[in-house]
């Protein structure tokens, strides 16, 4: 089986891209939250809980630039995702075998 | 009187809202409902900008978009009150869904709730939603 990238770049408060990328990424894969979708990283967001019960079988990573542009950075981000620069990004696709866009 | 030409008469002001319901950068919308708004207010209208959904993340304080190579905006927002922009509202639900305060935002706002929100949006002449 091959190990996948989950991309989703929309916000959970507007669109699904989020809950059906959780419903359907199986143990073992990786979601990197960018763009708007960095607004599921967010651990007082009401979408955290829905992250959180998939942290144990999968791996989750957010993106530092797109954090910061939303001026988030001092804002609490859910225990356990690992934050990532560009540089992460590319050595995330690299490790994986597919990527996928939750567009 | 031609029919394109207006009677001279008391000047008439209108009710004008802009309700903001995306988030900033992702898409275009934020930012170009700010210019919008920001040109509008040379036409001595009644203005009011609402923030609702994840429109309010687009007051979010701190914002430094050095790391996405795009303009950071954050800061016009100041700029509403010199154009005489003062009524902003922001929905107190959809500040509390994010873990949001009135102190997380860039600039002096009204907090309503949707209660509120729903009798000022009914009083408008025009609403610009984006």
């Amino acid at each position: 089986m091959s190990k996948m990238l989950h991309l989703v770049n929309k916000s959970p408060f507007d669109r699904n891209a989020l809950n059906s990328c959780l419903r359907l990424a199986t143990a073992g894969s990786s979601v990197l939250l960018l763009e708007d979708g960095v607004y599921a990283a967010l651990m007082k967001a009401t979408s955290a809980e829905s992250v959180k019960k998939r942290m144990d079988d999968m791996t989750f990573y957010v993106l530092g630039p797109d954090v910061s542009a939303r001026g988030l950075d001092d804002t609490p981000l859910i225990d356990g995702i690992n934050v990532v620069d560009y540089g992460g990004f590319v050595e995330l696709v690299v490790e994986h075998d597919v990527a996928q866009s939750w567009l | 009187m031609e029919p394109w030409e207006e009677e001279e008469g008391p000047e008439v002001v209108k009710r004008f809202m802009y309700v903001n319901r995306r988030p900033p950068y992702g898409t275009i919308y934020a930012l170009e409902c700010l210019e919008v708004v920001l040109i509008a207010a040379a036409f001595d209208q009644d203005v009011s900008m609402v923030f609702v959904d994840d429109g309010v993340y687009q007051l979010k304080k701190d914002q430094d978009t050095t790391g996405i190579g795009m303009k950071n905006f954050s800061k016009t927002y100041r700029a509403l009150d010199d154009y005489d922009v003062e009524k902003i509202y922001v929905e107190k639900e959809s500040l509390d869904n994010r873990g949001l305060t009135e102190d997380d935002l860039v600039i002096p706002v009204e907090v309503v709730a949707a209660d509120n929100l729903r009798e000022i949006m009914a009083q408008q002449d025009v609403v610009i939603s984006s």
